[in-house]
């Protein structure tokens, strides 16, 4: 998908400086990554990519659909991830979280079932299927987050650091996830190590995109803002 | 940390299978019909029955104690009370009867999905389209208001754990303000989750 993002600023409400300011790109790569410090602004960044957050000024398209006017054609390609899985998690069991998504697509119920039942089988969540989600592991949480956006079958999925809470272990699964995905992928991460074979990745620092390019300059750069 | 609400327990049993619109007729139907229950032998009938349910719906005899066990803050104190004002006879009666539903309203969410209950009331709640209720926002508002429980017993949790590990004197401010802070913020958070999804409007 090609993402375009044009003279956007943007300020919160009831904020005197804005989160964002001038940003000029357009991606289309396989793999991009979002790095920078807390606050620097790449969390606002990627959510302006489904319409998440409608900037001030400037404009963002997402394969030409503009997302302050056409959120919701938006939000049916463009699949987010939040870093806290139990923000995402938004039905009391597993499966029924699954399936949520997939209300307002025109499936039937049988269609619907045998979706819910391929992607709990892919995550190995299918013995979990009717457990409560708050009784999940940190990681299963976050499988179970990510399985609930890829059944939707999204063309570009943002990911808004997903492997912040997890350990090492988690981690690891989360990357090996998410490198082995056919779908276009924005990942804001502070795990550096996990963008090594992105195509792209951008620096963000004081609310401005300081720096975009390949990863070994980027995170040079990035190491060298934070000293 | 784990809490019980919305324990759905998976098996094959005929009370799984029956439809969940039956189950919840039931239980409506025994509740109306607790008024007729007189004497400590119905109250006994009443209870074996119940946990008759629970044997034939293949739940463990220590969940259907898990069930009961948050009731004993309010039966005990009752029934000592019902003793004393109208005697032995009436305090088990009423306890009995209080105790049977409670474990029946437990039978029934054991062997349901929380999807198949809310689906029902959904169903049900059709009819009043023509007040201008939305049956999907409310099944979404059911469904929200189910995995919003352990959340915020959760948070609770964690804000008394952060209280005790600083060694402060239990406050009802100190454990309200950011209990409802953190769970506006929660709440915040799902909002963004469920536009995220698709459901914005």
């Amino acid at each position: 998908m090609l993402i375009s993002v044009t003279g956007v600023t943007h300020t919160y409400p009831g904020r005197p400086v804005p989160v964002l300011r001038d940003v000029d790109v357009v991606l289309d790569e396989q793999r991009i990554g979002v790095i920078g410090a807390n606050g620097s602004g790449k969390s606002t960044f990627v959510r302006l990519l489904n319409g998440l957050v409608v900037p001030s000024s400037g404009s963002v398209t997402i394969d030409g659909l503009d997302t302050s006017r056409q959120g919701r054609e938006i939000r049916r390609k463009v699949g987010f991830c939040f870093t806290d899985p139990d923000s995402q998690i938004v039905m009391p069991t597993v499966a029924e979280d699954v399936a949520f998504g997939l209300r307002r697509r025109g499936l039937t119920k049988d269609e619907r079932a045998s979706r819910v039942k391929g992607i709990l089988s892919e995550y190995a969540l299918d013995q979990h299927a009717d457990h409560a989600a708050h009784l999940l592991s940190g990681g299963q949480k976050q499988l179970l987050a990510l399985a609930s956006i890829l059944v939707t079958e999204p063309a570009l999925l943002v990911m808004d650091e997903p492997t912040t809470l997890l350990d090492l272990r988690n981690t690891k699964m989360v990357a090996q996830l998410v490198a082995d995905l056919p779908q276009q992928v924005v990942l804001v991460t502070h795990g550096l190590e996990l963008l090594t074979d992105f195509d792209r990745v951008l620096v963000f620092d004081e609310a401005k995109l300081v720096h975009d390019g390949a990863p070994a300059e980027s995170i040079k750069l990035y190491r060298d803002l934070m000293t | 940390m784990t809490t019980t609400i919305g324990l759905y327990r998976s098996g094959t049993s005929v009370l799984h299978r029956l439809p969940a619109g039956i189950k919840l007729s039931t239980l409506v139907v025994a509740g109306f019909c607790s008024i007729l229950v007189r004497t400590p032998a119905q109250t006994a009938a009443a209870l074996v029955v119940v946990v008759l349910g629970y044997a034939a719906g293949g739940i463990p005899l220590p969940l259907l104690w898990q069930t009961l066990r948050p009731l004993l803050w309010v039966v005990v104190p009752l029934a000592a009370f019902q003793v004393i004002v109208m005697g032995w006879v009436r305090a088990a009666v009423i306890v009995g009867v209080i105790v049977a539903l409670v474990l029946l309203a437990g039978l029934v969410t054991l062997t349901t999905r929380t999807s198949d209950l809310v689906d029902v009331i959904v169903r049900l709640s059709r009819h009043l389209r023509f007040l201008g209720v939305s049956p999907e926002r409310i099944g979404l508002m059911l469904n929200l208001a189910i995995r919003g429980v352990p959340l915020v017993i959760e948070l609770a949790e964690s804000i008394r754990d952060a209280q005790h590990a600083r060694g402060q004197v239990v406050s009802p401010r100190a454990f309200a303000v950011p209990l409802i802070v953190g769970a506006l913020r929660r709440a915040d958070e799902m909002g963004d989750a469920l536009a995220a999804r698709g459901f914005d409007d």
